[in-house]
């Protein structure tokens, strides 16, 4: 019995280590100019902490296999010296593993959170509410328009809460549906609830960010490839949670300046 | 002779004054000024509705009809019915549909305790809502291909607004009586409020940007009596 465990142990660890090592199911090709770091973090995560279960697994293995009760009547003996040795260890091994991973990490966290994106950055202000995002860009007069929340009306199709009327910065912000961004330049992205917490998650982009009630959060990263991708929302928000996405379109910077001018005509 | 010519032709009278004893109320809406630029709705979250609008829908907050009239209007009679009178519930559903992610009709009038009748005609969920104040507020998911909603409004209530929880953009608006005497003003503008006894009644207009316009008007003991009634534009922001 001891010894069908130990195969069994042994086994599981063996074929589930296969799949995070075969890249069975990964992560899609990065497109953002930080996803190689974030990436290589990634990698070197689970390769420390993927031979370290292996290794540790084996060694469970090994104990089970070797102390199991064979029958004879024998009492299960102690570890020489108790468990204060194993316990030890255990903190400090545990401790350099996590402290080591750390501090390899920062950089690529302060890459993304701890530096401001640059002045020129393409600015975008994105509003979740269940269930669907909306963007605004400032238009050609590079102004935003003040939000004002009581003027929100989504049957008007005024998801920001723009005062047209009496606010002239607002009135040629272009709202849509779908993101558009250049490529190879920084956007920041100003991220706002409108009712409960969501979240702004592009795989390929390596971005993922919580929108909070109250908070506006930017976050910015420069994409790399164009193409079309999709923004999922990665907070249960709702019953339409499972609805809520928004196209994400990187352009080159002649199509970028098209499509700003197409969505200025269709406000 | 004279007698019995005289009775038939009273009694004739009697008879065709108790089916002929209402006015009919129709007319056009109109504005006046220019109609406001109204947004496209944006359904990028749910491509498969964005595809069945090419070019994209717009807002339907005002909806002009040719020759400056206006669609959606509810025109109804507000003051003027005996009180206490009560009305036969019509035995016949309103139907509404969900469409490309579009309420139809946009704007609904029935009678209290009348079949409000759902249906989902999209590949897509909806989540209908309406926001009643009066009446008991409720949703209700509708996966595509499920059956149709019925549901009903026990009391009167000038309007509730309809909203679905899935899609922003989707609103339409329910008017729900405890009289017959009311209508909705047609692409063109027009409407008919029928079978009105004689009498002296206000007719409201209602449009959901733009408020209410009201009228007096007295309804002939038979025949049909036009009203015009004008709403002022004023830009939709």
């Amino acid at each position: 019995m001891g010894r069908a465990f130990a195969v069994v142990v042994i086994l599981i660890t063996l074929v589930s280590a296969y799949f995070f090592a075969a890249h069975t199911w990964w992560l899609p090709d990065g497109a953002s100019s930080h996803a190689p770091a974030l990436d290589e973090q990634f990698k070197s995560t689970f390769l420390e902490a993927g031979l370290a279960f292996v290794l540790s697994q084996i060694l469970l293995g090994i104990f089970v296999w070797k102390y199991r009760d064979k029958g004879d009547g024998a009492k299960p003996k102690l570890f020489p010296g108790g468990a204060k040795g194993p316990v030890l260890t255990a903190f400090i091994l545990v401790g350099v593993e996590l402290v080591g991973l750390e501090l390899m990490g920062s950089k690529v966290w302060a890459q993304l959170y701890y530096q401001q994106p640059p002045a020129d950055a393409v600015k975008v202000y994105v509003s979740a509410e269940q269930f669907a995002y909306y963007f605004r860009y400032p238009g050609p007069d590079g102004k935003f328009g003040g939000m004002h929340p009581d003027k929100i009306d989504v049957s008007t199709e005024n998801f920001f809460g723009l005062d047209k009327e009496n606010d002239v910065d607002a009135r040629d912000d272009i709202v849509t549906g779908t993101l558009a961004i250049p490529v190879n330049r920084p956007v920041e992205l100003i991220l706002h609830a409108k009712d409960v917490n969501h979240s702004f998650y592009v795989p390929e982009m390596r971005i993922q960010q919580d929108f909070v009630p109250g908070i506006e959060i930017p976050i910015h990263f420069t994409p790399t490839k164009i193409g079309d991708y999709q923004i999922v929302c990665t907070q249960l928000c709702g019953l339409g949670h499972y609805s809520m996405k928004a196209p994400l379109k990187v352009l080159s910077q002649p199509d970028y300046d098209k499509w700003l001018l197409e969505q200025a005509a269709n406000q | 002779m004279q007698h019995k010519h005289s009775f038939l032709v009273a009694l004739a009278v009697f008879a065709l004054s108790s089916f002929v004893s209402a006015g009919d109320v129709s007319g056009t809406v109109k504005f006046d000024g220019t109609a406001p630029h109204m947004k496209p709705i944006d359904m990028a979250k749910e491509p498969v509705c964005q595809k069945e609008h090419n070019p994209p829908v717009a807002i339907q907050a005002v909806v002009p009809g040719p020759n400056n009239t206006l669609d959606n209007v509810l025109v109804y009679v507000s003051k003027g019915l005996p009180a206490g009178k009560t009305y036969p519930t019509p035995g016949q559903p309103v139907t509404f549909d969900q469409h490309g992610c579009m309420y139809n009709p946009h704007v609904t009038a029935l009678m209290v305790n009348q079949d409000f009748h759902v249906t989902n005609s999209d590949p897509v969920a909806h989540n209908i809502h309406p926001l009643a104040k009066v009446n008991k507020e409720w949703n209700k998911s509708q996966p595509p291909g499920s059956a149709p909603i019925d549901a009903k409004f026990d009391k009167p209530e000038i309007t509730i607004p309809i909203k679905c929880n899935i899609h922003p953009w989707m609103r339409g608006y329910l008017a729900v009586f405890d009289h017959p005497y009311f209508a909705v003003s047609d692409a063109d503008g027009k409407f008919t409020i029928k079978g009105l006894p004689a009498g002296h009644y206000t007719i409201t207009a209602w449009q959901e940007s733009w408020g209410e316009q009201t009228a007096e008007i007295d309804v002939p003991a038979s025949g049909a009596k036009t009203l015009d009634l004008t709403f002022k534009a004023r830009p939709v922001y």
